[in-house]
């Protein structure tokens, strides 16, 4: 399974690992997509803390999980982001969009 | 300048050959005893520019990408990606940051990570022949490194 979900009270928390690239990046929105039009949380925690690798298809990941979570008017945050993931995500100005640990 | 070593690789625009061109070009750099945030940073603007040739260069088809990395005596990485695909029609336009003609698992922000995590990105294109990309990143000299 390309995402660990675990939803309880409206709360879902998503586990990334492995590699964020192009390759898996469908397999892994449409994943993190279903399980948010499945639960409706008010809040969504994506772990990256198993991500050995991002590049910038995971920023497209975490806009589009965004992007969601806003139309049913939740909160998101990113927890446990790796050096490398970090920095891309850094530059692309992802941290002034979404909170991150 | 020439070149201390070089190597060139030519694999399918398959996405399975991302992972396959960033390991070969951390591999390749590795002759430099680069640090880890030097390694990840090659391998971050090598799927980039991977990527956009799987994506773009190639939208409906299968074509070669060629990958020729150089080392120099200055202990620079040149990286070159170069494919036989659609082209670019506006480079300018396709560098800007967020602009992207691909699906929504596209950012648009492949280039703007070229040029951040890179001392050099050059893009030369032309339309129905193709595109190479040339990138150079510098590595540090450390004390016992590799030189």
């Amino acid at each position: 399974m390309a995402v660990l979900c675990k939803a309880k009270d409206r709360t879902l928390y998503a586990a990334i690992d492995g590699e964020v690239d192009h390759h898996r990046a469908r397999q892994i929105m449409g994943e993190l997509v279903r399980q948010i039009d499945t639960t409706m949380p008010r809040q969504l925690t994506v772990d990256l803390g198993g991500v050995t690798f991002m590049d910038s298809s995971g920023i497209a990941i975490l806009l589009r999980a965004s992007r969601r979570m806003g139309e049913l008017e939740g909160a998101m945050e990113v927890i446990h982001v790796p050096e490398q993931a970090g920095k891309v995500l850094r530059a692309a100005g992802l941290d002034r969009l979404i909170k991150f640990e | 300048m020439k070149a201390m070593n070089e190597a060139t690789v030519a694999f399918l625009s398959r996405s399975a050959n991302e992972s396959f061109a960033r390991t070969t070009a951390a591999c390749f750099a590795a002759q430099l005893d680069p640090t880890l945030e030097e390694v990840n940073d090659i391998k971050t603007a090598v799927s980039e520019a991977v990527t956009n040739c799987i994506v773009h260069a190639y939208p409906d088809s299968l074509g070669l990408i060629q990958m020729r990395l150089r080392l120099f005596e200055d202990h620079t990485l040149e990286i070159q990606i170069k494919d036989k695909g659609v082209g670019i029609p506006d480079v300018e336009q396709a560098r800007k940051p967020m602009y992207t003609t691909g699906g929504e698992e596209r950012s648009g922000m492949g280039f703007t990570i070229m040029e951040s995590f890179m001392d050099l990105l050059k893009v030369r294109s032309t339309p129905e022949k193709g595109t190479t990309v040339t990138m150079r990143r510098r590595i540090s000299r450390r004390m016992g490194g590799a030189g």
